[in-house]
């Protein structure tokens, strides 16, 4: 049982930036059992990829280690050269990357990649080596693997890029397999399919496996041991059980805190110190709508057809009142995005009509709706805040230029009042305001892009999965904001996400879309309590949550 | 596959069609240019400076110049329509004839440039990727540098002055072929391809000769570009994630850099070097006049000099057809290239 197979002891890991050298590893020690599942847990830059990249010696060129031992097999990894490494990488341990399509080479068909990784491991004809990669095809759960074999990777699904990942990486059978966050941008039950897969493979073969992830409740599933990382450092090492019940650093306890799950209210979400008196404000009940207030958003039978092709969004209708949150949930495809764009006026539609606040505005072209008086009123908040923000635009630029355009401001000691006053609104420090995006944390750039859209007081805000690129802290806190701007200003949020437990959360209501239709709808607790469909019954199971006892997966 | 090939070809072909109006453009537009630009052809072409007003006249009226601008317009169409480019008043022949017999010798000269200058720039370019900021890479950069800094025609005497005039080893730069040698019998208008067919090694080895200087001169201008873009997409590639997961399975360094980095980084390539060639082709009207090459361009021109309208028409429709065509070719080894570009 007890038998290790890799062991790292005080590893330091440096950068060499423009700024000198950066530590982003500070004496970790780690072991890993044959045959176990450890799970790697901790924020951006907490230095749990760095670690996996030491271990298999792919650090790029700037990164170098600086002291520390890797043990593999009782021999150091970090002083092996030429032959005794390339024996080592995909032979004994491998890695699968995130981002599956761009992990392979985009021109080669995938049976070929599968190839050329045993070829390099055994001496055997390559016809032989194909038939290898058609049986690790097959054994990776891919239909049709013989056509398969000759498919290129933009042909593949992600899902389906990760498993080719995957055959290639168990190509050799390896001792060791490290997994650099596999399933971070694929859907929910993608991720879950991927992910069982994955633990049955290591499982069958009997090899060790590192899972390095952002997400502690997908940790918690699949993992006996969590070790929890934080600026370079392990913080914490427990079983998962021990870590939710109990956990012991201050770091863990604010992860465990932010971490959403089935049960979790908002204001759950952060430590008692961090909350600032918030709970006032949320235990403030919302004033009862007058009967026959006429809703504020009505979408009739929408629909979105795409140059040729089938519709990606078909008979949509819902409505929204004033200050009502409603979750758009779906996996990628549904049509949730293309839904929340049409809404927004940023695309047209097809067929049917949007009526705001009693006018029709589905007509309205979507390249002439910037000039018309309701654009102030429905705002959006884009999916990724690095690329939503213009690179030469301050962050004070960034939250003028909406006033600018569409309020009409000059620029003078208004304008400066009112950015401000939006940058206080949202807890944007406002010493920030001069720097350009590429200064400011991801966070901090979440916090930008809602101020802006907030700026010209919209009573419709539409959100794209505004969290999905923020760490979990981070978006505990931008959750906590929203939720606080809809019952402080009776903003109307439309949330689109792919992140159940959020929705759950944050929203009133939910709508689950499938292939562009509406699967269900209805009050969100409700909803995922006790789902009416199989489809939402599917996308709730594959939530991964860190109540679960770790699926008894592994041999260990 | 067959589909990918098919869909390249298809839009091959919606490319070829939609150029169309941009030839028909680059047709009018260098005909109104012609008739602005200072200069009477009549004049020129009468028998001598004492030349009446008479005989000028009529000449005109040979030429059809006196008649409107936008009449002349008609007439030139119509005649284009008919495949008839005119007739070059410098040379006495129809400029249909004249190109034909220089365009070989041009598309050899650039061709071959082209080959030298990419054998010499990819190889150049994947070095300086494989370590950038060393030695090598400065080195590279020095070097593009002066290619690029250097004009054509001053590498061009330069080479001569080395190699014809010190060292001896290259043959007189005039032209194609020296005058003592028969000409093979006529196939491609490719010298060196014509004398291998016809099997006469001596004589290609001669035209061998003449082109390499021209060659060279012209490819040295052109290194720089092709070879810096192979540098960057090269930095590219080698630091993105499939060459990492290359190197996660411990695949050789050579698979990694040739068959996986190198592949995808020459896609950019290809583009690059259908841009560059097209250039090229007209552009290096110096390299022609230096080593007396008999080629378009240095024909364009003499016929530009001297207000010879038609070739110099004729030449800029050569060109443009020739830009499409080659465009028309990156598409398609960008199509067969990229499995990718098929499904845009």
């Amino acid at each position: 049982m007890s038998e290790e197979l890799l062991k790292i002891d005080d590893l330091h890991v440096a950068f060499s930036t423009r700024r000198g050298m950066v530590e982003a590893v500070r004496g970790v020690t780690l072991s890993v059992e044959k045959g176990e599942m450890l799970g790697l847990v901790g924020e951006s830059g907490s230095g749990k990829s760095v670690t996996g990249f030491a271990t298999t010696r792919l650090l790029d060129a700037a990164g170098r280690v600086t002291g520390g031992k890797i043990l593999f097999r009782g021999q150091d990894v970090t002083k092996l050269r030429g032959d005794d490494l390339r024996h080592l990488q995909g032979a004994a341990m491998s890695m699968i990357f995130q981002n599956p399509r761009a992990a392979l080479n985009p021109i080669r068909a995938i049976g070929l990649q599968i190839a050329d990784a045993i070829l390099t491991h055994k001496r055997i004809s390559k016809d032989a080596a194909r038939a290898e990669a058609l049986d690790l095809l097959r054994a990776v759960q891919i239909r049709d693997p013989q056509t398969r074999m000759n498919a290129y990777p933009h042909e593949l699904s992600g899902g389906m890029c990760q498993r080719v990942m995957i055959a290639i990486a168990i190509s050799c059978n390896p001792a060791l397999l490290i997994a650099d966050e596999p399933t971070t941008g694929l859907d929910v039950t993608t991720q879950k399919v991927v992910m069982d897969l994955l633990a049955d493979i290591a499982a069958a073969r009997g090899m060790a496996t590192i899972l390095i992830t952002h997400d502690l409740g997908l940790a918690a599933r699949y993992c006996r041991r969590i070790a929890v990382m934080e600026r370079g450092r392990i913080v914490e090492e427990a079983s998962p059980g021990t870590l939710f019940r109990a956990p012991q650093h201050a770091y863990t306890r604010r992860l465990v805190a932010a971490s959403p799950t089935a049960t979790s209210r908002i204001e759950d979400l952060v430590t008692e110190e961090e909350r600032e008196g918030y709970a006032a404000v949320a235990s403030k009940p919302r004033p009862e709508l007058a009967h026959g207030t006429p809703p504020l958003l009505e979408v009739r039978k929408l629909a979105k057809r795409f140059d040729q092709g089938s519709a990606a969004v078909a008979d949509f209708s819902m409505t929204m009142t004033g200050g009502e949150s409603v979750g758009l949930v779906g996996e990628s495809g549904s049509g949730k995005s293309t839904t929340s764009r049409m809404i927004c006026r940023l695309i047209d539609p097809s067929e049917g009509d949007i009526v705001f606040d009693g006018q029709s505005i589905g007509h309205v072209p979507a390249r002439e709706f910037h000039r018309s008086r309701l654009r102030r009123d429905i705002q959006m908040v884009f999916q990724d805040p690095n690329e939503s923000l213009n690179p030469r635009f301050t962050a004070f630029d960034c939250i003028a230029h909406p006033l600018m355009r569409l309020d009409g401001m000059r620029a003078g000691e208004v304008l400066r009042q009112r950015v401000e006053e939006c940058a206080e609104r949202v807890g944007l420090p406002l010493d920030l305001l001069p720097r350009f995006p590429h200064q400011l944390s991801g966070g901090q750039k979440a916090r930008v892009g809602i101020a802006r859209a907030i700026a010209c007081r919209p009573r419709l805000l539409v959100l794209d999965e505004p969290t999905a690129a923020l760490d979990v802290s981070v978006q505990a806190v931008v959750l906590q904001l929203l939720d606080r701007l809809r019952r402080e200003h009776d903003i109307a949020l439309l949330f689109v996400s792919h992140d159940l437990n959020v929705v759950r959360m944050l929203c009133d209501r939910t709508i689950v879309l499938r292939n562009g239709g509406i699967v269900e709808q209805g009050e969100s607790r409700a909803l995922f309590d006790d789902p009416k469909t199989d489809y939402t019954r599917k996308l709730v199971e594959a939530i991964p949550h860190i109540e679960t006892e770790p699926a008894l997966l592994g041999t260990a | 596959m067959m589909t990918g090939l098919g869909s390249t070809m298809v839009r091959a072909g919606r490319r070829l069609l939609s150029s169309l109006p941009a030839l028909f453009g680059v047709l009018v537009f260098t005909f109104l240019l012609m008739r602005v630009l200072p200069g009477d052809p009549a004049v020129f072409f009468a028998s001598g400076p004492n030349a009446g007003k008479e005989e000028i006249e009529q000449i005109r009226k040979q030429m059809g110049l006196d008649r409107s601008v936008p009449e002349q317009l008609v007439y030139y169409l119509s005649d284009i329509g008919h495949g008839n480019l005119g007739r070059s008043m410098m040379t006495g022949q129809p400029v249909l004839k004249d190109l034909r017999e220089r365009l070989p010798a041009s598309l050899e000269l650039t061709f071959t440039a082209l080959l030298i200058a990419l054998v010499a720039a990819v190889p150049l370019g994947v070095l300086a990727a494989l370590r950038p900021g060393s030695i090598v890479d400065h080195g590279v950069r020095l070097f593009c540098a002066l290619g690029v800094c250097v004009p054509t025609f001053v590498s061009g005497l330069l080479l001569i002055y080395v190699f014809y005039y010190l060292l001896g080893l290259a043959p007189d730069p005039t032209g194609r072929i020296d005058v003592f040698t028969s000409l093979p019998p006529q196939r491609t208008g490719f010298l060196s391809i014509d004398f291998l067919l016809g099997g006469d090694i001596d004589g290609w080895w001669a035209a061998c000769k003449q082109l390499i200087l021209p060659a060279v001169s012209m490819a040295l201008f052109v290194i720089a570009p092709l070879a810096r873009i192979t540098r960057a997409s090269m930095l590219v590639s080698l630091g993105s994630d499939f060459v990492r997961t290359a190197r996660s399975v411990g695949l050789s360094w050579r698979k990694v850099v040739v068959t996986y980095a190198l592949r995808n980084a020459i896609l950019p390539v290809i583009t690059i070097a259908g841009i560059v060639f097209s250039t090229m082709l007209g552009a290096n009207v110096l390299v022609e006049k230096v080593f007396s090459w008999p080629g378009v361009a240095s024909y364009a021109l003499d016929a530009l000099l001297s207000s010879d309208y038609a070739p110099v028409q004729g030449f800029v429709l050569l060109m443009a057809s020739l830009f499409v065509l080659v465009n028309l070719a990156v598409d398609i080894c960008y199509g067969i290239a990229d499995p990718r570009v098929s499904i845009e």
